[in-house]
């Protein structure tokens, strides 16, 4: 068994037969006085795509960024796998990660894609795919480099393997990050708006590498403005307002018949 | 007598390198803890190192290689004596890389702390998001990500360097300076010897440049060409 399988033991309870993978409760956060999220609740079982929608400002990304504690949050629950993520107050009286290790392995198996890639500029793309399964996760170099020839095919980038990231396009890094992410076998995608930073003629090609993803059982939180995505790809859909969950459910009900008068402007406007 | 002379000057220059080398590898040391530590340290850590950098920064180089060398050799001998060890003879060489290279280290560390502070912070965020623990992430991802923008600054710490080492020569150390006051004084011949020192250094700056921009096109490879942004 390889350190990949190894660590991707699941847990937790099991309600309607898939083991719950990310579950949030009550989620709080701050920053100074400005307080983004007001005690929200999430939860995506294994094979659910989540979607998260909602205006700028309406604290979306920040709730996905507290699932792996990029954000700390201010109180709340946060479980991935099942292992809830241990949180302690430091000296300023901020809430932090109370083990170290514990955050690392549990960030290390969630696939993370960000609005701006991110790619570590200083390696080419194979580098950047091999970099965490070799030096975090123990994997060896040849089987990285095998797995990462195969997933950067899959993404359409097999010939651009040695490029640096800064001499490709948008729509070709983002691909390149999702290979990546894709990478570490994680036990969920988190998605943070990865469409957001492209060209319009660009989203196309990386959200169909997101919608190959969805299609075929990947357990995945996605942030996202592209409406019409959503209601193709989600499970589930949920709409945050104001720092709350104003409404959710099901794609076809959230687009088809929304209850909340808020969601119906929202979808108006982005319509 | 002069190609005896020219051995002598060349074994100060060989001297003078051994110096410039050690002092800079100290100094990168120093100043990769030093960046780190301001960047990322406790409030302790990081009034320690204000006080360091600004300290020697604001204080004549001269002033503290003679500060550092006496008295310093002077510090280690009584607490030896307290310690009830033998007084030690500290070599000219051991004690030239520690004041150099503490000198070489406050200049570094804001060196490197600037260049940490041009690497789009999204990249670290991918290291953290990754898990990546805070060793692996700096050897991994902050030091190579920060050379394209330490360089310059660093190349210009290097060669410094190599020109303070001549500031040895007033402790006693045998570097190129000295062996040259010392071929020169005997000999009478002052300019040919300091012609030929000047030579040296030179010949050594002009080396430096050639490794600093392989070293550079090296730490730049994932960067598109300056010019083509024209």
């Amino acid at each position: 068994m390889s350190a990949v399988e190894a660590a991707a033991v699941p847990s937790g309870e099991a309600q309607s037969g898939a083991a719950e993978a990310i579950h949030v409760e009550n989620l709080h956060k701050k920053f100074g006085q400005l307080h983004v999220l007001k005690g929200v609740s999430l939860s995506a079982r294994d094979g659910e795509v989540i979607a998260i929608i909602g205006g700028s400002g309406s604290g979306k990304s920040t709730l996905l960024r507290c699932i792996n504690c990029l954000e700390n949050p201010t109180s709340g629950i946060i479980r991935v796998n099942g292992e809830e993520i241990k949180l302690k107050a430091d000296s300023h009286g901020h809430t932090v990660p109370a083990d170290r290790k514990q955050i690392e392995r549990i960030r290390s198996r969630l696939g993370m894609v960000f609005q701006n890639f991110n790619l570590w500029s200083h390696m080419t793309l194979i580098e950047n795919v091999i970099e965490v399964p070799v030096h975090v996760l123990g994997v060896k170099r040849d089987e990285a480099i095998a797995q990462a020839e195969k997933l950067l095919a899959r993404v359409g980038l097999a010939e651009k393997r040695d490029v640096y990231p800064a001499f490709l396009s948008g729509g070709q890094q983002q691909r390149a990050a999702i290979a990546r992410a894709l990478a570490i076998n994680p036990r969920v995608m988190l998605f943070d708006e990865p469409t957001s930073a492209l060209d319009p003629e660009l989203v196309g090609e990386v959200l169909k590498v997101i919608g190959d993803l969805a299609r075929e059982g990947r357990t995945m939180v996605l942030v996202t403005h592209e409406m019409k995505f959503a209601r193709e790809v989600a499970t589930h859909v949920v709409y945050l307002y104001n720092g709350l969950v104003e409404e959710e459910g099901p794609p076809e009900q959230l687009f088809g018949a929304p209850k909340s008068e808020r969601l119906k402007q929202f979808l108006r406007n982005v319509g | 007598m002069a190609p005896g002379w020219g051995g002598t000057l060349l074994v100060g220059f060989l001297h003078s390198i051994e110096i410039a080398i050690g002092a800079t590898c100290l100094g990168l040391l120093i100043g990769t803890g030093g960046a780190c530590g301001k960047l990322y340290g406790g409030p302790v850590a990081r009034d320690l190192l204000a006080i360091y950098t600004t300290v020697v920064r604001a204080v004549p180089e001269l002033v503290l290689i003679l500060l550092l060398y006496y008295a310093g050799t002077d510090l280690i001998n009584q607490v030896l004596a307290a310690m009830g060890y033998q007084r030690i003879d500290i070599s000219g060489l051991a004690a030239g890389i520690f004041v150099l290279g503490v000198v070489q280290g406050a200049y570094s560390t804001e060196v490197i702390r600037g260049a940490i502070l041009s690497i789009p912070q999204g990249q670290i965020e991918a290291a953290r998001a990754y898990g990546m623990p805070p060793g692996l992430m700096l050897r991994r991802i902050t030091l190579p990500a920060m050379l394209p923008f330490a360089i310059p600054g660093l190349a210009n710490l290097w060669l410094i360097a190599t020109k303070d080492t001549a500031l040895l020569a007033v402790v006693g150390f045998f570097e190129l300076t000295l062996a040259t006051r010392q071929a020169a004084g005997v000999t009478k011949a002052y300019l040919l010897f300091f012609v030929a020192a000047g030579v040296l250094y030179l010949a050594l700056t002009l080396f430096s440049n050639l490794i600093i921009g392989r070293v550079e096109a090296w730490s730049r490879r994932g960067m598109p060409s300056v010019k083509e942004a024209r």
